[in-house]
């Protein structure tokens, strides 16, 4: 299977607080991976990573055979052509309507005449529902239709990579099958590689090919969506099936309670 | 002891830090304005922007502005008899130092607070990681052309807010104190050089114009992306944006004018 991103022993750090230390991970070409893990564990910091947004201190990341961070700013904006991220936020620009978000990317890089942008434009709205919203502005949306606008745009370039940030958070449950269902048709009929950050655990099983789940700043375990669910570790059954009690804590790491209360024991 | 010497430390070296990151930023904004001659559109709406809306501010401050200095250069000269010197000190005052200046105080509050929000806002909802995303250099796209705005419109709105400040500094000295309207006029041409002063005002008022822009921006792209951050690179721009105003003021006219 060929690998599409690969990241050797990749080291990052956010002040003091270590993100990543030796983070190894391969994504293969042309399958929808997720990538899985308790929140605060770098989901996004990986994606941004790939994206060139960060650099890692240490170690590689490597993008269709290229190393991201060796590359020089023209030939990371050429790589970038061929990404499109659904950020968590959605991103768009406040400023633009619905439109012109969507055709952005398309006025930037390429010079196709207006009537043309527009349909083109049209057709990825289609595709997320929203063609109806063409004219409104981004304060006139819901958080899910903006996320789905950021989604349309995403795919505006057809690009190779598409990266989603936690892309059902916030949406209905018949917006949330729809995205599903787009992402999984996006995939399959483009051939394109899909990379998925989430916590929703039974929507992103049902579409990824392949899973890995993060924590302390390394992949904990990788597999299929089946093996994933018959793995025996307590850990990922715990993170799997949301249970508050096993071995991933809940409380952030720190002194007990009674200390900060100033409670004496016995 | 040693801590606060490692702090002072730290607090310097963060200083230098920024200020590096901030010439660094000057240059990349530069190599991004060749490009803009390729999209004029996008100056235009930064210049109407940061330009257009910024006329009601300053020339209504020219208006008082010239009005109050018509008031009181006429009280002082009249004390001995040169009421008719009225036109030169309204004209050099003017011309020289406060369209300029005042030009450039105005504008880092109004239009240099509103480019920090703006861009620093755009960084918090993460519209140039998007955009960055996009193969579009938010630099180039955003930043460079609101900044060759600021440049361009700085000059601009200090003319006219000196041409203003003049108008209103007559009709009160010609209109309602009794100078001679047509001594005023004749004492501003034959007093007033037009390389010396006026033109010295003006490239005083483009280096204001790079410098409160350049901080504006700057401040905005390297915000902390929290509200707070916003806030305090806001506040930010327009103190350190007005004491570089004030500060270079100095320099510029002890080496246009001398006297040092």
């Amino acid at each position: 299977m060929e690998e599409y991103i690969v990241f050797d022993d990749v080291h990052f750090s956010r002040g003091q607080r270590k993100i990543f230390n030796g983070m190894n991970l391969a994504v293969p070409k042309g399958k929808t991976t997720a990538i899985m893990g308790p929140s605060g564990t770098g989901k996004t910091t990986l994606l941004k990573l790939i994206g060139g947004l960060l650099m890692p201190e240490q170690g590689t990341v490597h993008v269709d055979g290229k190393s991201v961070g060796q590359l020089g700013h023209d030939d990371l904006f050429t790589l970038r052509k061929s990404m499109g991220m659904l950020f968590q936020s959605g991103a768009l620009l406040t400023d633009e309507s619905v439109y012109e978000n969507v055709a952005y990317p398309l006025r930037e890089h390429t010079k196709l005449p207006e009537p043309m942008l527009r349909d083109l434009v049209s057709m990825k709205l289609e595709a997320v529902g929203l063609r109806g919203a063409i004219d409104m502005m981004p304060s006139e949306l819901s958080g899910g239709m903006a996320r789905r606008v950021a989604l349309a745009r995403s795919i505006a370039l057809d690009p190779d990579l598409i990266m989603y940030d936690e892309p059902f958070t916030g949406l209905d449950p018949i917006t949330m099958s729809t995205v599903v269902t787009l992402i999984k048709k996006l995939n399959d009929a483009l051939g394109i590689t899909s990379l998925m950050v989430s916590h929703d655990v039974a929507e992103t099983l049902s579409i990824a090919d392949y899973c890995h789940i993060i924590s302390d700043g390394k992949v904990v375990v990788s597999g299929t969506p089946d093996e994933l669910q018959q793995s025996d570790s307590e850990w990922v059954q715990q993170f799997l099936q949301g249970r508050p009690d096993g071995p991933a804590p809940f409380h952030y790491p720190t002194a007990p309670i009674a200390e900060d209360l100033g409670v004496k024991h016995g | 002891m040693v801590n606060l010497l490692a702090n002072v430390g730290v607090w310097w070296l963060e200083i230098l830090q920024r200020v590096g990151r901030g010439f660094l930023f000057f240059i990349q904004i530069l190599t991004g304005l060749p490009a803009l001659l390729m999209r004029p559109g996008l100056l235009i709406k930064e210049l109407y922007s940061v330009g257009v809306l910024s006329l009601t501010i300053i020339l209504v401050s020219g208006l008082f502005v010239g009005m109050v200095l018509g008031l009181q250069f006429f009280m002082t000269l009249s004390r001995f008899g040169a009421e008719s010197a009225l036109s030169v000190t309204v004209n050099l005052t003017l011309l020289r130092e406060l369209g300029p200046v005042v030009t450039a105080l105005l504008f880092a509050g109004r239009a240099g607070s509103a480019l920090t929000a703006e861009i620093g806002l755009m960084k918090t909802t993460e519209q140039l990681s998007g955009m960055e995303m996009m193969a579009v250099d938010p630099v180039h796209r955003v930043i460079a052309p609101r900044f060759l705005a600021s440049v361009i419109a700085m000059p601009l709105l200090a003319v006219l807010f000196s041409v203003v400040g003049i108008l209103s500094a007559w009709f009160i000295g010609a209109g309602l104190l009794g100078v001679d309207s047509g001594s005023f006029w004749a004492q501003m041409q034959t007093s007033v050089d037009w390389y010396n002063d006026a033109m010295n005002g003006i490239y005083k008022s483009i280096v204001f114009g790079i410098v409160v822009a350049w901080i504006a921006v700057f401040e905005g792209y390297d915000t902390i992306p929290t509200s707070e951050g916003v806030g305090r690179a806001t506040t930010r721009t327009v103190v350190n944006g007005s004491l570089a105003v004030l500060a270079l003021d100095f320099i510029l006219t002890s080496l246009m004018f001398g006297g040092i």
